[in-house]
């Protein structure tokens, strides 16, 4: 049960995750992104991690994703302008795909050669929110106030690079 | 047996909120219009000259509406259009899997608990869903090939993120007081009369009151709609079943919204002065089963009681305030309840920290 509804869900992200790329409108691309982050959160669900799942669907799906789609909608991007796909970029892409291909197949043996630590089962209180939490402010607590202090560094840089534009214009 | 009890709590709020809560909002909305501005109101539809206080009404909007043509504009993206009212129809329902409509009690030695999923991160759980309605509003805008509607998109996006923001901020001091995210706990807390969210955290009810329906897009936060403005904004190309999914969604939302504000704030099932114990020793003489169900029977009524109230409130605040203008919405967001919201966490983690030691 389980094991299929952790295949469905990775299916569900690889498929959108891949429209998202090939798909002309982007409206479209950020839907399916959409739909990509919704698969991960499910199997967050499937990893116990019910905190992460809620807040992958809340930060990611629910406020980031609209900021996406309110620019393209602002900035009125349609797919029909961008330019046709020619048999070069058809070339191109697949010869990208092809060196991908072939380096995830040898990390993926490189992967398959070391052994992964036999599972142990999860303490009752894996994922809480209580636990989470205390990970963060104790054993984390340094990157994560580095991180905030990036954040509030990259806030400040955006805000002052649109301050430039509106002083002088 | 647990899927049995499972399915039933499923099937009673279901059938509550959609056979019961929302057909009666579509009628309540306008007779409580037709009230504060001196009309008869909604009391033409009758059957064999039956009225029922216009009571029929809702049946004929049901009628009417589903035997309209369903009708999509040229130019549109079909798919998108048709599942744009779905999006935005099926987050506000499934929110109210985390609500708990009652307490805790024993029914022939079993313990049930009267919420459908208890989940530790309740509280999370229906910000992440609701944040999803927003979907909803933005890809009907968008799909509908209408410049009005993509601004009603355009605003009800704006008008999203900024409202989200102030919400899950002004909750935070809900969780700091409470210690929980589970909604459950934090209805179990407020047994006492005293400790309601109201008393502990009046700010952060307020906030989150104004928040909500701006959430919900309801006058004076409805920019998004504004049928002076825009038209009727991001459903304008709706018809139909579409159009009537749009407005369930807003009524549902209602409900929800006043589950939320009911558990968090208002003690959820619990009675002022009268804790659950008392209840059950004073019906013991009938057993130890039937003091416990007709408990759980007050308990529920009492629950939905407080959420008739909040919604005849949200209902007065529609038809009381006038539309806010465009900018005073996002300044009222991001100038107002945004620095007040994280002063409520700051003074609440100030008064936890000096009282409860």
């Amino acid at each position: 049960m389980e094991l299929l509804a952790f295949y469905i869900l990775g299916a569900g992200a690889v498929v959108t995750a891949v429209m998202m790329v090939i798909h002309r409108n982007p409206i479209v691309s950020a839907l399916n992104l959409i739909f990509t982050m919704f698969c991960l959160a499910g199997i967050f669900v499937l990893l116990n991690a019910h905190f992460m799942a809620a807040i992958q669907i809340l930060v990611y799906a629910g406020a980031i994703m609209v900021l996406f789609i309110f620019v393209i909608m602002l900035l009125n991007l349609r797919g029909e302008d961008w330019p046709p796909l020619t048999w070069k970029k058809l070339l191109a892409s697949f010869i990208g795909i092809l060196f991908v291909g072939y380096s995830l197949i040898k990390i993926i043996g490189i992967f398959r050669g070391s052994m992964l630590p036999v599972a142990t089962p999860l303490p009752e209180d894996f994922g809480t929110t209580r636990i989470v939490g205390e990970k963060l402010f104790t054993d984390f607590l340094l990157p994560f106030e580095v991180t905030s202090i990036l954040l509030l560094t990259a806030i400040v840089g955006a805000v002052m690079l649109a301050k430039m534009k509106i002083d002088k214009g | 047996m647990d899927l049995i009890i499972d399915i039933i709590k499923i099937l009673f709020i279901f059938t509550l909120i959609m056979g019961v809560f929302s057909p009666i909002l579509g009628w309540v909305e306008r007779k409580q219009s037709a009230l504060m501005q001196d009309r008869v109101g909604a009391n033409r539809a009758d059957i064999f000259g039956f009225t029922m206080i216009g009571l029929f009404h809702p049946l004929a909007d049901a009628l009417k509406l589903m035997t309209k043509e369903d009708f999509i504009p040229q130019g549109a993206n079909k798919v998108m259009h048709t599942i744009a009212p779905f999006i935005s129809f099926v987050p506000a329902l499934i929110a109210f899997a985390v609500i708990p409509f009652g307490g805790e009690y024993i029914i022939h030695g079993k313990e049930i608990n009267l919420v459908i999923a208890d989940l530790d991160v309740g509280l999370l759980y229906i910000f992440a869903f609701a944040s999803l309605a927003t979907y909803g509003a933005v890809i009907a805008g968008w799909a509908s090939n209408n410049n009005w509607s993509l601004l009603g998109a355009l605003r009800a996006s704006a008008q999203m993120i900024s409202y989200e923001v102030a919400m899950g901020l002004t909750i935070i001091g809900v969780f700091m007081v409470y210690g929980s995210l589970k909604l459950t706990e934090i209805g179990a807390a407020q047994e006492d009369f005293f400790k309601w969210g109201i008393f502990l955290q009046p700010l952060g009810f307020v906030m989150f009151l104004a928040a909500a329906i701006a959430e919900n897009k309801r006058i004076p936060f409805d920019v998004a709609e504004a049928e002076p403005e825009i038209i009727a904004g991001y459903f304008l190309e709706y018809s139909g079943m579409k159009f009537i999914m749009f407005w369930m969604a807003e009524f549902i939302e209602i409900i929800t919204i006043s589950g939320i504000v009911t558990t968090l704030f208002f003690g959820g099932w619990n009675i002022p002065f009268v804790p659950t114990a008392t209840l059950i020793s004073f019906f013991s003489s009938l057993g130890d089963t039937w003091a416990n169900i007709i408990t759980m029977l007050i308990h529920i009524g009492v629950f939905f009681s407080k959420i008739i109230f909040f919604i005849w409130l949200q209902m007065t605040i529609r038809w009381t305030l006038p539309r806010f203008r465009y900018d005073q919405v996002m300044k009222l967001g991001w100038k107002i309840l945004l620095p007040l919201s994280l002063l409520n966490i700051f003074v609440t983690g100030v008064v936890i920290l000096l009282f409860k030691k």
